[in-house]
C-alpha cells in the first residue's frame, strides 16, 4: 500500500512539474511532428502504399519522439540532487520506477493522441475506424516502450553520454515492440479481421508484463549509492 | 588465485588452444568430406556454427554474472561479465561475418531478414550497448551494477526477439531456407565440427581469462593509485 501511494506520489509530481516547464510534451509533440512530415517525403503519401506501410512509420515516430521525453525523466532529477532527495524516501525504491513508468505513460499517449489525427490526414488513413483496437494497440506498444524507457533513462542519466545512451540501450530491445505494434497497427489499417493480430496482441501484453515485473525489481539496483 | 597461478593456467589453455586448432584445421581442410551441393564453401560452416556457440555461451555466462554480481555485490563478478561479454562479441562478429560468406553462393545474396539472422543481429546490438554502457560510466561499483541490470534485461529479452521474428517472417514469403542441416550430417563431418567446437572453445577461454586477469590487474591499479594519494 506504502509502494502504490509513493507511486502516486511521484507520479503527481512530474505531472506539476510538467504542468510548469511544459518541457517534455512540446518536445514529444513538436519532434513526432516534425518526423511524420519527413516521412511524407519517403514515399509517395497518397498512395495505397501508404496502408501498408503507415503503421510502421507511426511507430517509429512515436518511438523516436519518445526517446526524447524519456531522456528527461531521469535527467530532470540530477539537477540540484532531486534523486537523492527521492532516494532518501522512506519507502521502496521501486516506487520511484511505477510512478515515473506511469508519468511517461501518460506522457507518451497524450502526445501520440494529438499525432494520431495528423497522421490520418497526412496519409490519408482510416485509422479511427476501430477505435477499440486502436487504443489497445497504442496502450500496450506504448507500455512496453516505457517499461524499458523508464528503467533505462535511469541507467543513462548515470552515465557520461547521456543522450547517446538511452537509445543504444532500448531500441535493440524494442525490437519486439516494434514488430508487434506495427504489425497489428498495419492489420488495423487495412481493415482485416483483428483475429490476424491476436498473436501480436500477445506477445505485446507478454513484454509489456515481463519487462514491468523485471524492471521493478531491478531498479533498485540502478538509483543505489 | 595468484598472479602465478593465471599466468600458469594460460600457458596452458594457450598450447591446448594451438594443439586443438591444429587439429580442426587438418580436419577441415583435409579429413572432412566436401559437401555435394554446396561444395567446398559448405567448409565455413565449421567456423560458423562453433563461433555462434561460443558467442551464445558467452552471453549465458554475463546473464549469470550479472545476477551474481547483483546478489553478491564482489566486483570479480563483474570482471567475469565484462570479458565474457567481450569474448562473446568478438565470436558474434565472427558469425555474423561467415554467415553472408557462405549465403552469397548458396543463397544467391548476402543477406536475409531470416529470424536467426535477425536475431543475431540484434543480439550483437544488444552487447554492444553493453560494452558501450561500460565504456560510459567511469566508477567501478557503479558501472558494475548498471552493466548487471542491463546483462539481465538483455539476455531475457533475447528470446522474446527470437520469437518475434519467427512469427514475423514466416507469415512473410521466405527465401532459400538451408533445411534441416543437422539431420543429415555425415559422421566425418561430426568429428571435425566436434574438433572445431573444441578448439574454438578453448582458444575463446584462454583469451577470456586474458582478459579477466587485465581487469583484475586494472582495479588492484586502480586502488594502488587511489592509496598512493592519500
Amino acid at each position: 500500500m506504502d509502494t502504490l501511494r509513493a507511486s502516486l506520489a511521484i507520479f503527481r509530481k512530474d505531472l506539476l512539474a510538467e504542468r510548469r516547464t511544459k518541457d517534455v510534451s512540446t518536445a514529444i509533440l513538436l519532434f513526432g511532428f516534425t518526423v511524420a512530415v519527413s516521412f511524407a517525403f519517403a514515399f509517395d503519401p497518397t498512395s495505397d502504399e501508404a496502408r501498408r506501410i503507415a503503421g510502421g512509420l507511426l511507430w517509429l515516430s512515436f518511438l523516436f519522439a519518445s526517446l526524447l521525453g524519456l531522456n528527461r525523466s531521469f535527467a530532470r532529477e540530477t539537477a540540484n540532487d532531486c534523486l537523492q532527495g527521492l532516494r532518501l524516501m522512506p519507502v521502496d525504491l521501486g516506487s520511484i520506477y511505477l510512478g515515473k513508468l506511469l508519468s511517461n505513460l501518460l506522457f507518451m499517449l497524450a502526445a501520440e493522441l494529438v499525432l494520431l489525427p495528423v497522421f490520418n490526414i497526412f496519409f490519408n488513413l482510416n485509422l479511427f475506424e476501430r477505435p477499440g483496437w486502436l487504443a489497445l494497440i497504442l496502450l500496450l506498444g506504448t507500455w512496453g516502450v516505457a517499461s524499458l524507457g523508464t528503467i533505462f533513462s535511469a541507467v543513462s542519466a548515470n552515465t557520461r553520454m547521456r543522450e547517446l545512451m538511452l537509445p543504444m540501450l532500448l531500441l535493440p530491445l524494442t525490437i519486439p515492440v516494434l514488430i508487434a505494434a506495427i504489425e497489428s497497427t498495419t492489420i488495423l489499417l487495412r481493415g482485416l479481421p483483428m483475429r490476424e493480430a491476436e498473436l501480436w496482441i500477445k506477445l505485446l501484453a507478454g513484454f509489456d508484463v515481463i519487462f514491468t515485473v523485471l524492471a521493478w525489481l531491478l531498479f533498485d539496483s540502478v538509483v543505489q549509492e | 588465485m595468484s598472479e602465478t597461478a593465471y599466468h600458469r593456467l594460460s600457458l596452458a589453455l594457450f598450447a591446448l588452444g594451438v594443439f586443438l586448432v591444429l587439429i580442426a584445421w587438418y580436419q577441415v581442410f583435409v579429413v572432412v568430406p566436401t559437401e555435394r551441393t554446396m561444395g567446398v564453401i559448405q567448409r565455413i560452416f565449421y567456423i560458423h556454427l562453433p563461433s555462434a556457440f561460443v558467442a551464445f555461451f558467452a552471453f549465458f555466462v554475463v546473464f549469470v554474472a550479472s545476477v551474481a554480481y547483483l546478489l553478491t555485490r564482489r566486483l570479480r563478478w563483474d570482471w567475469v561479465a565484462a570479458s565474457a561479454a567481450e569474448v562473446g562479441i568478438v565470436s558474434c562478429i565472427a558469425v555474423l561475418i561467415t554467415g553472408p560468406i557462405w549465403a552469397k553462393p548458396v543463397w544467391g545474396m548476402w543477406w536475409t531478414w531470416d529470424a536467426r539472422l535477425t536475431s543475431t543481429l540484434v543480439l550483437f546490438l544488444i552487447y554492444m550497448g553493453y560494452l558501450l554502457l561500460r565504456h560510459y560510466v567511469d566508477e567501478s561499483d557503479r558501472r558494475a551494477r548498471l552493466a548487471a541490470v542491463f546483462g539481465i534485461l538483455g539476455f531475457v529479452d533475447v528470446p522474446i526477439v527470437y520469437m518475434a521474428n519467427r512469427w514475423f517472417r514466416t507469415q512473410h514469403p521466405q527465401p532459400v531456407i538451408a533445411g534441416g542441416e543437422g539431420s543429415g550430417l555425415d559422421p566425418q563431418m561430426w568429428i571435425g565440427l566436434l574438433w572445431c567446437v573444441a578448439a574454438m572453445f578453448t582458444w575463446n577461454i584462454f583469451l577470456f581469462v586474458q582478459r579477466y586477469r587485465l581487469e583484475r590487474t586494472r582495479e588492484e591499479f586502480i586502488e594502488l593509485a587511489r592509496r598512493a594519494r592519500v
